[in-house]
């Protein structure tokens, strides 16, 4: 008997890959037993030669898998991992972050047989993780998010995490460039520094392209919250917004929203185009599969795989959805621009001078904090341009 | 012999009543005691059965086979060692969030406060535990741990008098009382949280300072279930004396069954809904401390789960009743813990325990109608036809008179 309103459950196209790769699973499994079985009586037991177990991989969600945001782009990776050959992948969905998610990798352990665990919310590293994995030290646990301290947390725990706030600049800059009104709005859940640093990349992408624009930011309090999510949107559009853009759990619910009240919106997590076939600009996607994959040959390999885990535009982890129909040819271009400076190293998003929407100089004239900079993870901020407070 | 009324009186054979016993040798004995307690559990049972079985044509609609969905159901919540603690582990919580509704529910008032309750209890055992210093502090473990459950289970107790008082002084409906009660708690917690009570080292996830591992409350001994196991048993069978045999009980008992006798008797309604409220939310405070003790080490939002909103829904499958409510919290833990195998093997959503929850709900709530009736009552068998006798009302007097006129 929960009382979170849940929105509604729609299959992506994504599971029916996975389910089509289970099901050959299966019949393969089946097959090679009926042939096992058959050829038993005849041939002596030491010269067959056996294939060795597929390693079994759990993930295990904070929300549902068909959220069309941050559970999704988990669950897309996670099919994407599941076409490796030798690979089989258990799922688990709507695991709060308290004991129940201890149990759960417990579970996975004992009755599954999984060696490898990606638990993916956030709250799940402290204390559950760093739990279970003094308890299980053969297993592997890779969180996503965490900050991994070694000496401080046990060898088997790695966290792997991605710089979106690169993708949300180059999403700003397609929405700083098809805006008409020059108000570009943001629905945040909550005033942390991952949260903040998007907003401000949000902003400075924007305001690289189009001086005039501002962001107004909307705080809804928490993670999964539809009603606030659809009110704030409501209200952002009622004072002039056009292109919005998120940062909460699943963005389905203003992606729709902003579909019927015809503005512009740019995705978060996943993509949500299917949702906004005429307003979906561009998104900021996570690229999991690959990540997961690189973890996988890293493990099977016998390979030492680094405990704490970033990377951004160039390194594949974050990618852009597909331009939509309503960008013009010359938005697409200065967006390119920028991604290819990305790509090649050369783009620093912080770069001084900055200063805050109260007028304090944050960061000086002469002064990069590139994406690995520590003082980032404690941004508690916002750049000129937004409208809204942190607090 | 000559004319006259015959003094005879005419017979009237009587025709075979159905024979009624009489109220007072039903109800009393042995054999009732029997009856009575085969009722609380044959009934409940039976519900359960239906429910398992509503659950299986679910099932099998979706496509799945319902027999191995039970086996899996069995294996994930009792079948093995491991499922067995996974079960109590879930089983430890409810047990005491169930009191806050379980209590209110004697006295003839629907609570639903028990997540409100639970949530501001494991903020005030964190703030008590902060206020004493941590693990630096300087404090012994057991002062720090006492300090932490009893300022949880207070304030929980407050969070539901507050309801109590309103309901006993001011008429206010206490089940939407509480019910918005636990919105203002979530909204209390989160602002806390994030703002006076906050570490500065928890960046990406407002929390308390942490309590200390010192501070922790450890496991029972031989079981990977922590003591908030032991406290929900012993909390449940303390209500259960409490609400049975005392006269507090009895006077609280007798405001549930009917309050104008109990007014007019001059008892105390008032101050017994705030005690019993109070008591009730005490235990779910409780188990928002332990939370928090046990499992977190400090409070954030981590800490709404649900496990309030769960423990009504085990308060009314245990119609009120403490000792009922250890069990019925087993089986719910069982079918929670049984949940995530549900999803791993069978690919079904997560929403299925909740049906299942919500199927049972109904079974028990539908089986009401069948306690202290016998199956002959309800019409359940045909009766067989006895051999013709008609009433007497029909039965042909023979003549008075006999002789001519």
């Amino acid at each position: 008997m929960m009382m979170r309103s849940r929105t509604e459950n729609t299959a992506p196209t994504s599971t029916s890959t996975y389910h089509r790769t289970r099901n050959a699973f299966r019949i393969v499994s089946i097959a090679a037993l009926a042939l096992a079985a058959s050829s038993l009586p005849s041939s002596p037991l030491t010269s067959r030669a056996v294939a060795a177990p597929p390693t079994t991989v759990g993930f295990i969600y904070v929300g549902p898998k068909t959220d069309y945001g941050y559970n999704q782009a988990h669950a897309e990776g996670a099919a994407a991992l599941a076409k490796v050959p030798g690979v089989k992948i258990r799922e688990e969905e709507m695991v709060p972050e308290t004991v129940a998610v201890q149990k759960t990798m417990e579970s996975m352990i004992n009755l599954d047989g999984a060696t490898l665990l990606f638990p993916t919310s956030f709250g799940y590293f402290d204390p559950h993780i760093l739990k279970e994995a003094q308890k299980n030290p053969k297993v592997t646990f890779l969180h996503c998010g965490g900050l991994y301290v070694p000496g401080k947390h046990p060898e088997n725990v790695g966290s792997y995490f991605g710089y979106i706030d690169e993708a949300q600049y180059v999403a700003g800059i397609v929405a700083g460039l098809t805006t008409k009104s020059n108000k570009l709005g943001f629905i945040a859940a909550k005033p942390i520094p991952q949260v903040l640093r998007n907003i401000n990349s949000y902003t400075l992408g924007a305001r690289s392209v189009n001086p005039k624009a501002t962001t107004s930011v909307i705080f809804t309090g928490d993670w999964s919250m539809p009603v606030k999510e659809a009110e704030a949107a409501n209200s952002l559009i009622d004072q002039g917004v056009d292109v919005l853009t998120s940062h909460v759990d699943s963005p389905k619910v203003l992606t729709e929203l902003a579909e019927r009240r015809g503005v512009f919106v740019t995705g978060y997590h996943a993509n949500q185009s299917a949702l906004a076939p005429k307003g979906y600009l561009t998104g900021a996607e996570w690229n999991w599969g690959k990540v997961y994959k690189d973890y996988f040959e890293w493990l099977q390999a016998g390979k030492s795989y680094p405990h704490l885990l970033r990377g951004g535009l160039k390194e594949g982890f974050v990618k852009m959805s597909p331009y939509g129909k309503a960008v013009s040819a010359a938005t697409k271009k200065k967006a390119d621009d920028a991604k290819a400076k990305f790509m090649a190293g050369t783009m620093v998003i912080y770069k001084g001078p900055i200063k805050d929407n109260t007028g304090k100089v944050v960061i000086p004239a002469g002064t990069e904090e590139k994406q690995t900079d520590v003082a980032l993870e404690k941004m508690d901020y916002l750049v000129e341009g937004v409208v809204g407070k942190t607090h | 012999m000559g004319v006259g009324v015959s003094l005879e009186p005419s017979k009237v054979v009587p025709a075979p009543a159905a024979r009624v016993a009489p109220i007072a040798e039903v109800n009393v004995g042995l054999g009732a005691a029997i009856r009575g307690a085969m009722g609380s559990f044959t009934v409940p049972a039976g519900a359960f059965v239906v429910a398992l079985l509503l659950f299986g044509v679910f099932i099998a609609i979706t496509g799945r086979n319902p027999l191995a969905v039970y086996y899996q159901m069995y294996r994930g919540s009792f079948g093995t060692a491991f499922s067995i603690q996974n079960t109590l582990v879930r089983a430890a919580p409810l047990m005491l969030t169930a009191l806050a509704t379980a209590l209110p529910l004697r006295l003839g008032l629907v609570g639903l406060g028990g997540e409100g309750a639970m949530v501001l209890g494991g903020l005030g055992a964190a703030a008590a535990a902060v206020f004493m210093g941590g693990s630096v502090g300087g404090h012994s473990p057991m002062a720090v741990k006492c300090a932490m459950l009893v300022a949880g289970a207070a304030i929980g107790g407050v969070w539901i008098a507050f309801a109590g008082a309103l309901r006993a002084f001011r008429g206010v409906n206490e089940t939407i009382c509480t019910l918005l009660l636990n919105y203002i708690a979530i909204a209390l917690l989160n602002h806390i949280v994030e703002g006076p009570l906050r570490d500065p080292a928890s960046l990406n996830k407002p929390s308390t300072l942490p309590i200390g591992d010192d501070n922790m409350i450890g496991n029972l001994p031989g079981m990977d279930v922590h003591w908030g196991l032991a406290w929900g048993v012993g909390a449940c069978l303390l209500t259960w004396v409490l609400m049975n045999r005392t006269t507090f009980g009895f006077a609280a008992r007798m405001v549930g069954g009917n309050v104008r006798a109990a007014l007019l008797n001059g008892l105390p309604v008032g101050r017994l809904i705030v005690v019993a409220t109070f008591i009730g939310g005490a235990c779910a405070g409780l188990a928002g401390s332990i939370e928090v003790a046990a499992i977190h080490g400090t409070a954030n939002a981590s800490l709404v789960t649900g496990y309030g909103y769960t423990g009504v829904l085990v308060a009314f499958i245990a119609r009120g009743n403490p000792l009922a409510v250890i069990p019925v919290s087993l089986l719910l833990g069982g079918i929670g813990a049984s949940g995530g195998l549900l999803q791993r093997v069978f690919d079904l959503p997560d929403a299925t325990v909740n049906v299942l929850q919500g199927i049972l709900f109904l079974s028990i709530l539908f089986s009401e109608t069948f306690y202290g009736r016998s199956l002959k009552e309800l019409g359940l068998f045909k009766r067989r036809p006895t051999p013709a006798a008609p009433p007497p009302a029909l039965q042909k007097q023979p003549p008075a008179v006999e002789g001519a006129l």
